[in-house]
């Protein structure tokens, strides 16, 4: 029996020829995750281990994210217990204030991610490394400190679901409607255990920092991981930020998967995800009613890249957000910021009336930065939309493309950019 | 390891969010967490649950974050046992290591509701429904898994490789 993308990863780091759904394995680490909410914890588990020392320096990253700057006293001593570790263990790959972005941006952009590498990390969107060919998946505390101790993890081999990537997406059709539009249709648990595997001709299609969004939510649908194949633009990416080598993995023929669907990109439309299940989704032409909007984020791990921002101006130049909206900006790293600047985004922002905020996951998850009052709602390019998520029970969170999120602050209410005449 | 509880019944897809909001975050300590334990999802959770009770949901039990937080505040609660149909699988994963008995089974988390009194053995994945008189078994963990769990999770069990 053939094996997957994923599947011959994770044989050649098990140093196994052959590896089956349902095996129990134990794969060699080219790189353990953590953040300034998850690595605490972390480090009190590897404070209680007989091993000491780190597996390698180099292949640990540790990265100030969620609640940074500090947004409050314990927020501040987390970060400090992080800092004190990294210097500790001289750990080459700690990102703090001024060098860090969100990680799942951060990490590909400086070249430690790449097609082949297995990696995890304790957050659940580690699966975004998938973009670029490689096996990543989100663990917890305990499995990163096992994982910084020893350079190993215990897996059990994923069966996967092919999803076969067709066509060529409309004007303001971007990653995020790829996969919201997927996982509307298999559900949040559709791919629980398993490997979600892009393929097929459409890819071409799509930008890199779409392919970062779309596995970048694998786990919203449950995924193990979600995978891409490697191309020319992967190559190119890669040869870009990376200096490390990388390895490339095909699915055998004759792979097995449990389910296969064709995405007709170019049939695919503004899709949004309604409160409080990424998949309730309605296409934009499916929402009858005025779903009036009092925020707008555009940002996070999902969306808070440069092509990302590039759509938003597009459609905030010119323009004004509407009075009674808040539109919050966040580009993912400094790298991005500084492109943005240079590119003149955020001037188009600014004038827009819109805020530019320094690189945080803060309102993805209801930290800071952007929390909602009871009965507030916020059209978000962010990945979850769970009660509370982003604030108060009561609010509601919108889960929408960059496009969608951008005229929607100007309009006030969910709208495509058509609205505004684009 | 034998469970003897309460029910605490939830449905679908209960995140991690509601069990552990991330406003909550920038403490790790066990105890402070386990006060806000379900607080998005069951408000009197934390005062009316007693240790050793059980929590019982529907399919894909834990979903979202990555947050270990979540099984460690239920199990700093005192939770002795989550029984669901599914386990989103980081939680799954993170039950295991820190040691959070978990039980799947489909058939249990149909035939019970809040408020019955069940025993739970976990190694054998036998449930049985005091209040209703019915008995469920649950999906046995691989053997490596079960190592883990008997040496009391993760860190243990490295410990005791080296």
């Amino acid at each position: 029996m053939g094996m997957t993308m994923t599947q011959k990863i994770l044989a050649a780091h098990a140093g196994l020829d052959h590896v089956e759904a349902g095996q129990l394995i134990e794969a060699d680490l080219d790189l353990v995750l953590g953040n300034d909410i998850t690595s605490p914890v972390a480090i009190h588990e590897m404070d209680k281990m007989t091993v000491k020392t780190v597996f390698d320096k180099d292949k640990i990253a540790l990265v100030m994210d969620h609640f940074i700057p500090n947004k409050d006293i314990k927020s501040a001593e987390h970060c400090k217990c992080v800092r004190e570790f990294a210097c500790r263990h001289d750990i080459t790959n700690y990102f703090d204030v001024g060098e860090m972005g969100i990680e799942h941006a951060l990490l590909p952009e400086k070249g430690l991610t790449v097609a082949g590498d297995v990696i995890i990390g304790a957050d659940s969107h580690t699966c975004t490394y998938g973009a670029l060919g490689a096996f990543s998946t989100g663990v917890g505390s305990t499995d990163m400190a096992a994982g910084m101790a020893t350079g190993k993890a215990w897996f059990k081999v994923p069966s996967a679901i092919k999803f076969n990537i067709v066509g060529k997406p409309k004007k303001w059709v971007s990653g995020k409607d790829v996969i919201l539009h997927i996982i509307g249709m298999i559900g949040v648990d559709g791919a629980l255990y398993k490997s979600m595997e892009f393929v097929g001709e459409g890819i071409k299609n799509l930008s890199m920092d779409d392919r970062f969004t779309i596995a970048n939510m694998a786990i919203e649908a449950g995924g193990k991981n979600g995978i891409f194949p490697v191309d020319e633009l992967t190559e190119a990416y890669m040869k870009e930020h990376s200096r490390r080598p990388y390895k490339v993995y095909e699915a055998d023929e004759d792979a097995v998967y449990d389910a296969e669907y064709t995405i007709d990109l170019g049939a695919l439309e503004p899709t949004i995800a309604f409160p409080h299940l990424p998949e309730n989704t309605k296409t934009i032409s499916e929402i009858t009613e005025d779903v009036v909007v009092d925020q707008s984020v555009i940002g996070s791990c999902t969306n808070g890249r440069i092509d990302d921002l590039r759509t938003a101006a597009a459609i905030l130049k010119g323009r004004k957000v509407r009075k009674g909206v808040r539109c919050i900006v966040i580009p993912a790293t400094q790298a991005v910021y500084l492109q943005a600047m240079e590119e003149g985004l955020l001037k188009i922002f600014i004038e827009a009336g819109a805020v530019v905020s320094t690189p945080t996951c803060g309102p993805c998850l209801g930290g800071y930065m952007g929390i909602l009052a009871a009965g507030e709602r916020c059209i978000s390019t962010t990945n979850r939309n769970f009660v509370g998520r982003m604030g108060h029970v009561d609010s509601e969170v919108y889960l929408a493309s960059p496009a969608v999120a951008a005229a929607s602050a100007v309009t006030g209410k969910i709208s495509a950019p058509e609205e505004l005449g684009l | 390891m034998q469970a003897k509880g309460r029910v605490f019944k939830y449905g679908d897809n209960v995140d991690t969010d509601v069990i552990i909001p991330a406003r909550y975050l920038n403490s790790s300590d066990p105890a402070e967490l386990a006060t806000h334990c379900m607080e998005d999802i069951d408000k009197d959770f934390v005062h009316k649950v007693h240790k050793g009770d059980i929590i019982v949901a529907d399919k894909n039990f834990g979903c979202g974050s990555s947050r270990e937080h979540a099984p460690i505040a239920i199990k700093a609660a005192g939770v002795s046992c989550v029984i669901a149909e599914t386990f989103a699988r980081i939680f799954y994963r993170n039950a295991i290591n820190i040691g959070l008995p978990i039980i799947e089974c489909a058939e249990a988390s149909r035939g019970i509701d809040g408020g019955d009194e069940l025993d739970a053995a976990f190694h054998s994945g036998m449930i049985y429904n005091r209040t209703k008189g019915t008995e469920f078994k649950g999906q046995a963990f691989p053997e490596f898994m079960q190592k883990i769990i008997q040496a009391g999770g993760l860190v243990n069990y490295i410990n005791s490789q080296n």
